[in-house]
């Protein structure tokens, strides 16, 4: 295989992966952070200091926990999915639902009330207010979104400790650069940034653009 | 449709042909292939040595996928006993031993050598050119005691090398736990590498294995010499183990054992005696088992024997019969 190849599917590789675990942390922390930030309910406010400290959950420990979680000798190790993509896609994706519900939740919250207000007086049931506080907090949630892809795809740990850095299977762009250091590639393992710091720049670029789009969608 | 729709799903459509190309290009790969995964270390990985076995060996056997999971032998040892490798290929006879001894290793193989090297600033301070590994070893102490500047740095991971380390400091009449504590001697806790690059930065001395000093040192990316010269003292030998099939419920011993045989062949042999001679002048590893079969050279043959073998009832085995399964004609 050439070098060019092995890239373009490291590459690949860690888009499809970081990508999905965007994708199922969109899936199931929007829906959560949505009742955070809209319901009133007790114990609310501790569930939201929780998940709000778990954004700093470092990733090696994550992986160290998950290691041992799906370690063959693991209570979860009949899975097999240790030394998997779906592996390091199930551990992004708990590494990155904090910050998926944390900042959708706090931009939920952080629409002036006025705007649920104004919706009510206007005419709008509880729903159709609630509706609206969310079309006004489209762009944190983006953000939540495009914060959750770019830690995905810019941690190690995860990647490292449960992926195993496999060559053709679970190596990815920050493993790879990783690698690459440590054999002293130095020259490859800078190519390797400038892509991942790339990716992370038009994805980001890609979601700002999007966000005047579901604004203006939403408001039409 | 309006434009606004049709931006998001372009990005929509975008995303589902990259994500499906990725996954394409995995399932493709592991379709109907067996993946064998082997947990080694990072001495033989970061050489580039298994990368290039690993496209020998699945241009050879079309249905295996070769997974190495590269870390210290310590490491590479708790994943095997955890059933998370198949087999294993490490560098520490203490701890391949408590590995077998333990019931989760059979039919180890010897299937390569090295040496350690001693490196160190061309200035040499502690004045350890020229001498043995014990005797520098005893002048580093000396000179890192008298004047408290750091002097050495130890990987200090429990890696193969490591182990190495421990044992020449013992050798020269040190506790390596006591040691570790002092100032002159510092712990950086990373592979070799990155010890290295602290090494060279920082102009102390520390032990390397061969292939990842030449190559960085040839790559320019350091300028520590060799100070001591390849003798008894620093061989280093690596081993393949299977993992206990009958102990660790799951691996695939028989995939396990099909690589080994192929690994001790005379053509496997003849590629890891020749990689790395077109980029670095030298070999970085020396094939082992023509030697350890034929019980010669004599000199060779008897480091290998006094530093690899364990002794069983009196007898010293490159694997002690309690520890053979099945028969793979591995030993003559």
């Amino acid at each position: 295989m050439t070098v060019e190849s092995e890239l373009i599917q490291i590459t690949l590789r860690s888009l499809f992966i970081s990508g999905t675990a965007a994708l199922f942390a969109s899936a199931i922390g929007l829906p959560i952070g949505l009742i955070l930030g809209l319901k009133r309910f007790k114990g609310r406010q501790a569930i939201i200091g929780i998940f709000n400290s778990l954004i700093g959950i470092p990733t090696v420990a994550l992986g160290l926990l998950l290691y041992l979680l799906f370690s063959n000798s693991g209570p979860m190790g009949f899975l097999h999915v240790l030394y998997t993509p779906m592996g390091i896609i199930i551990g992004q994706t708990i590494l990155i639902l904090p910050i998926m519900i944390s900042v959708s939740t706090e931009t939920l919250l952080g629409v002036d009330e006025s705007i649920r207000y104004l919706a009510l007086t206007m005419g709008a049931d509880e729903q159709g207010a609630a509706f609206s506080v969310v079309r006004e907090s489209s762009g944190g949630i983006l953000l939540a979104i495009s914060a959750s892809f770019s830690r995905a795809i810019a941690e190690l740990g995860v990647a490292l400790m449960i992926g195993g850095n496999i060559r053709g299977i679970t190596r990815v762009l920050t493993t790879s650069i990783a690698l690459e250091t440590t054999r002293g590639e130095i020259a490859l393992g800078l190519g390797l940034t400038v892509i991942l710091i790339t990716l992370i720049l038009l994805v980001n670029a890609g979601l700002g653009l999007l966000k005047k789009r579901v604004q203006w969608w939403l408001w039409e | 449709m309006r434009r606004e729709t049709r931006t998001i799903a372009a990005i929509a459509i975008i995303a589902v042909i990259l994500s499906s190309g990725a996954f394409y290009l995995y399932f493709s790969q592991i379709q109907g292939k067996q993946t064998l995964t082997i947990s080694t270390t990072t001495s033989l990985y970061d050489t580039g040595l298994l990368d290039f076995i690993k496209d020998t060996y699945e241009k050879e056997n079309p249905s295996v996928i070769l997974a190495f999971i590269s870390a210290g032998t310590g490491i590479a040892i708790t994943h095997a006993k955890n059933g998370d490798a198949d087999m294993i290929l490490v560098h520490a006879p203490s701890q391949e031993l408590a590995f077998m001894q333990e019931n989760y290793g059979v039919n180890r193989k010897i299937f390569a050598y090295n040496y350690f090297t001693i490196v160190g600033p061309s200035t040499d301070v502690a004045n350890i050119n020229q001498t043995d590994p014990i005797t520098a070893l005893q002048h580093i102490y000396a000179y890192g005691h008298a004047h408290n500047t750091s002097l050495w740095v130890s990987r200090d991971d429990l890696s193969g090398t490591n182990s190495k380390e421990i044992a020449l400091w013992a050798a020269a009449g040190y506790n390596y736990t006591v040691i570790r504590d002092e100032p002159w001697f510092i712990s950086s806790g990373q592979g070799m590498g990155t010890t290295l690059n602290l090494a060279d930065q920082q102009s102390l001395y520390t032990l390397s294995d061969i292939g990842t000093y030449l190559k960085y040192k040839n790559d320019g990316l350091i300028s520590l010499d060799q100070l001591i010269a390849e003798g008894q003292d620093l061989l280093n030998v690596y081993s393949a183990i299977a993992v206990n099939s009958t102990t660790v419920t799951g691996v695939k011993y028989n995939l396990a054992m099909t690589f080994i045989q192929w690994l001790v062949s005379s053509s496997a042999q003849q590629l890891i005696g020749d990689y790395g001679i077109a980029d670095y002048g030298q070999g970085l590893f020396f094939p082992a088992v023509a030697i350890v079969n034929n019980q010669a050279p004599a000199q060779i043959y008897g480091w290998i024997r006094s530093y690899a073998f364990y002794d069983v009832g009196g007898t010293l085995y490159e694997c002690p019969p309690i520890w053979r399964s099945g028969d793979f004609g591995l030993y003559t």
